[in-house]
């Protein structure tokens, strides 16, 4: 709690820092602590894992017209296809539980990261690009030095997409036996108990809010030195 | 001087098989027709020239032309189609990557119209680049780097980032970071047309400040001949992708090659771009003071002239003989050297027009355009000046010929 409280601070502002550390403290005092950080557990992981994967292959379709060409309707299926519809294929490879629903999240969430990748690094100045090259920088020079933090303002709003969508797929992710605040909802669902599926509900609510404006704050931070008006 | 560039037949064409619109050009296609029929854009067609060391080269044209194309062969970042272009004597055009990065990163650098600067770094470390690039670790970057700092005078503003910085800052940490390199070659790509008038004249001036004391090879691109005029030692006009002429402002001034030439030179003012070698006259009533007053008089006679300039043997300028002057000397029998006035107005060959006319309206007498060891090269009549500002291509041998001396 006093750790997001700090994180809230920092990122966003005292007052958010508070709000955050309340939002904390409802979540504990509706007896879903565990639920609440099996949840984190598994966004984390999938997130790591998307970010993993994701980023190179956003680059690589930056630098690729073909591979582009061939991954853009790949990521329309990724996200346009009905959740359920992966998780089926998904049990049959891995026991019910953990394991599929961050398989399903990730292939759920990647999508965002690798679509702002690319475009954050194809959209660069033109100009930068040259004054980067006419200095004989290397490819990875180039990468490293100059497209990637060029770029990174926009990949941070890709990686905020991809965390936010990780966390409404860990929900839907309780169906093929994830443990967490969706296995809270599934189960309120089949008892038609509200008020468990309220305070449910709820605390997935928050910890939105709260991975929303953290993960926001980080990339305001990081926009803050990028106010171009050339 | 000796040659640092040479650009041979050098053609950029943009498209997917650029190569097979060359015969259409040599059968005399336009720029128009070749868009239309294969979609290819003719960026510079067969451009040759020579680029001394040392000297600042303008190529001048208005958008499309094609300047800011052949500027990015000169470092490959447009490769041409065809032609070569020698630097130091080596064609780069068949550079491999690791020769064409060695010679990015030591021998060339480049400013860019809308800077080109990297946001997401300082000042400082947006100069550092190229350096960094090479690898010098960064204790020496930081050196080397905030002596060029200096040298635009950006001090005190390393570590703010670009976007902090007013446009006219914003170049000069851009001039910086091509210097950092210390390259040969410093391309510009109108580098000043994205700055207001006033900076662009500040900057413009504090460039050929720069250049005098570091004597780089400059190749500078610009729409603007006042600009164009102004910095370059020798300037090419461009286009539609054709190199039209070659030379300096005086050239382009005094012999413009075509009618284009003519109309983009019309609002130049001409009196800051022509220097007295280019309109005086030669020196006619000139005599050898050995030769005696008789001698000068029979001069002034001929050439229906009321004065002439004396010299030596050597053609040094010793005075100038009115008629009065040699009358009275024959009458009380002096020689010419007791006779003549020592007092005679006189111009460097290198002076502007504008500097010399006031001294041309107060002079009862021409001018004398005399080089620094006092040798006579020509003379300068006021009829000389005004027509130097008001035509194209002012004949001197003519104005001589038809104007008599005016002299009291």
């Amino acid at each position: 709690m006093f750790i997001v409280f700090l994180l809230g601070w920092y990122f966003n502002n005292v007052y958010g820092g508070l709000l955050f550390a309340f939002f904390i403290f409802l979540i504990g005092s509706f007896g879903l602590w565990t639920e609440t950080m099996t949840t984190v557990a598994i966004i984390v992981i999938s997130v790591v894992l998307s970010l993993a994967i994701g980023i190179p292959v956003g680059i690589l379709m930056a630098f690729s017209r073909t591979f582009s060409v061939i991954m853009r309707p790949l990521l329309d299926a990724m996200q346009t296809m009905p959740t359920f519809v992966y998780l089926i294929p998904v049990i049959f490879f891995f026991p019910l539980g953990n394991v599929p629903a961050i398989i399903a999240t990730i292939i759920y969430a990647l999508p965002p990261v690798i679509r702002l990748t690319e475009l954050g690094i194809r959209n660069v100045d033109d100009e930068v690009i040259e004054s980067a090259e006419s200095f004989g920088s290397s490819r990875n020079q180039m990468l490293v030095k100059v497209q990637l933090p060029q770029a990174l303002p926009t990949m941070m709003a890709g990686i905020n997409q991809t965390t936010m969508m990780a966390l409404s797929m860990a929900v839907v992710g309780s169906m093929v036996g994830a443990h967490g605040l969706g296995e809270r909802v599934l189960y309120a669902i089949n008892q038609i108990n509200i008020s468990l599926g309220f305070e449910a509900g709820i605390s997935i609510v928050f910890l939105a809010i709260i991975i929303d404006r953290i993960t926001n704050g980080v990339a305001d931070r990081l926009q803050s030195f990028r106010r171009r008006s050339a | 001087m000796t040659v640092k560039i040479k650009v041979e037949n050098v053609t950029k064409i943009f498209g997917p098989r650029p190569k097979k619109v060359i015969p259409l050009i040599e059968k005399g296609a336009s720029k128009r027709e070749i868009l239309d029929k294969t979609g290819h854009t003719v960026g510079v067609y067969n451009a040759n020239m020579e680029i001394m060391e040392g000297e600042t080269f303008v190529i001048m044209g208005l958008s499309g032309s094609g300047k800011s194309t052949l500027i990015r062969c000169f470092n490959l970042l447009n490769k041409p189609t065809s032609g070569a272009i020698y630097v130091d004597g080596e064609n780069i055009v068949n550079y491999n990557k690791e020769q064409l990065k060695f010679f990015r990163q030591k021998k060339i650098a480049m400013v860019f119209q809308h800077f080109g600067l990297f946001s997401h770094r300082t000042v400082m470390e947006n100069i550092e680049y190229g350096l960094e690039i090479r690898g010098l670790s960064k204790n020496e970057r930081r050196e080397i780097a905030q002596k060029h700092i200096e040298t635009v005078g950006l001090k005190g503003y390393e570590n703010q980032y670009p976007d902090e910085l007013s446009g006219g800052m914003r170049q000069r940490v851009g001039i910086a970071r091509a210097l950092t390199n210390d390259p040969d070659i410093l391309l510009m790509d109108e580098p000043f047309s994205a700055l207001d008038p006033l900076i662009r004249r500040e900057m413009q001036l504090e460039l050929l400040d720069i250049q005098t004391r570091l004597q780089k090879t400059i190749i500078f691109i610009t729409h603007d001949v006042n600009e164009a005029f102004r910095i370059g030692d020798r300037v090419a006009v461009m286009k539609d992708g054709n190199v039209e002429q070659v030379g300096t402002p005086e050239d382009l001034l005094e012999s413009p090659a075509n009618d284009y030439i003519i109309e983009f030179t019309r609002e130049i003012d001409r009196s800051k771009v022509l220097q007295a070698e280019h309109i005086m006259s030669k020196p006619l009533s000139v005599m050898n003071g050995k030769d005696g007053l008789h001698v000068a008089i029979k001069n002034m006679e001929e050439q229906g002239i009321s004065s002439v300039f004396v010299t030596n043997r050597e053609r040094q300028l010793l005075g100038l003989v009115t008629i009065d002057q040699a009358i009275d000397g024959l009458k009380t029998r002096k020689t010419i050297d007791e006779v003549m006035s020592t007092e005679v107005v006189t111009a460097h060959p290198e002076e502007y027009v504008q500097d010399i006319i006031p001294r041309v309206l107060d002079s009862k007498y021409p001018l004398v355009v005399v080089d620094e060891t006092n040798r006579i090269k020509g003379i300068i009549l006021r009829v000389h000046v005004l027509a130097s500002i008001i035509s194209n291509s002012p004949d001197n041998e003519e104005v001589n010929q038809t104007e008599p001396i005016e002299t009291v």
